[in-house]
């Protein structure tokens, strides 16, 4: 009775720093306690739960104070690890976008058709940023299309009452996996094409993550509409994503090799670009088909 | 198709293995694939043969002995983990 009274006086203490007042269910035990500080039934409850409730403030904050100095060094050291792979610089680049220049890439990705100039403009040899070039790469829109992906799958699979946690991670591996061997790929057939460019590893990533815009518009269609939505606009979306991905990519590629290019290379090259953008409707129908029944 | 990270790390790992496995003398050469078989010359097109033997040299070069650790490593991983 008294063990009871002391761990209700306690939820109730707890209770007390949450909310100013405590349910009326409390009340009995916790005027209890307070009116009575020594006099317990129970002296061998009553010291334990004195003891308990000395140590839980400053233990708290020991374990806070070492949990963060804990995080700071491990937060330093990740960057340090991180900082000799990856020039953290380089990929802010990547990053520096604003709201305009999301808004009119996504038109661009739905309809590049009348896009003119699709040229990546320099200043001082520096390449200008996304917010300030239409047709500079981001890897903005490519993450956050890859994280509404993964979302909308779990919801479409929901939908199908097929959906479990596991389902999830799976999708989102796979299809982490699939851009991964699709900028080795890339990135092979760059190099065994000797196509010395302004090409690096993120540029890759950015175009390749470019066709998640238009998976997540497929299954939207296909959610929305049927599985009829579903083919048009994944036909929809693969044309505009493969005449986006040659005018990109002819381009970024050819930019400072016109210096008398070879035959045999720029047959490479365009070869490359083609096979690239043949393999976008592929993987698109590949990775949402089963989300669309 | 449904691909984890665990077993992309698996394909990677066979592929380099796969890789570092062509012996030079026994394999290469008989295909025309020796290293000293191909550069023609110092011209500014490798082409893909080349680049391809070159590709294939450093990283039979560079992946040595990182692939009999890494291979111990998983060895006895599977052993234990299955």
């Amino acid at each position: 009775m008294a063990y009871h009274s002391g761990y209700g006086a306690h939820g109730s203490k707890h209770r007390a720093r949450a909310a100013p007042e405590p349910p009326p269910l409390f009340d009995d035990t916790s005027g209890g306690y307070s009116s009575q500080p020594g006099g317990y039934p129970a002296p061998g409850a009553d010291v334990a739960f004195n003891v308990n409730h000395l140590l839980g403030d400053p233990m708290a904050n020991i374990a806070t104070a070492y949990g963060i100095s804990i995080a700071s060094q491990g937060k330093d050291m990740v960057h340090k690890e991180l900082h000799r792979f990856v020039s953290v610089n380089k990929l802010k680049y990547f990053f520096t976008v604003d709201t305009a220049y999301v808004a009119k890439k996504l038109g661009l990705l739905v309809f590049p058709y009348t896009h003119q100039n699709w040229e990546v403009q320099y200043s001082r040899d520096m390449p200008l940023p996304p917010r300030k070039d239409l047709n500079a790469p981001d890897l903005y829109i490519p993450t956050m299309a890859f994280i509404t992906y993964v979302l909308l799958a779990g919801m479409a699979l929901g939908i199908q009452k097929r959906f479990s946690p596991e389902v999830l991670g799976l999708c989102a591996s796979t299809a982490l996996v699939w851009v991964v061997m699709e900028v080795l790929a890339l990135l092979l057939g760059l190099y065994l094409a000797t196509v010395r460019s302004e090409l690096s590893t993120f540029h890759l990533l950015a175009y390749s993550g470019y066709k998640y815009v238009g998976m997540i518009l497929s299954v939207l269609t296909g959610l929305l509409f049927g599985s009829d939505g579903y083919y048009v606009a994944l036909a929809w979306t693969s044309s505009a994503l493969m005449y986006f991905i040659v005018r990109s990519l002819r381009t970024a590629a050819l930019g400072p090799d016109t210096i008398g290019g070879p035959g045999p290379r720029k047959h490479l090259q365009l070869y490359l670009t083609l096979g690239a953008a043949a393999f976008q409707p592929l993987i698109i129908y590949w990775l949402t088909f089963h989300l669309v029944r | 198709m449904a691909f984890t990270l665990y077993s992309l790390l698996q394909a990677a790992l066979l592929c380099v293995n796969a890789i570092a496995v062509l012996h030079e003398e026994r394999f290469l050469k008989n295909i025309g694939w020796g290293t000293d078989q191909g550069i023609g010359g110092f011209g500014e097109e490798p082409g893909i043969k080349s680049q391809l033997m070159n590709l294939i040299r450093s990283v039979r070069t560079v992946m040595r002995v990182p692939l009999i650790i890494i291979n111990s490593i998983t060895i006895v991983l599977l052993l234990l983990f299955g």
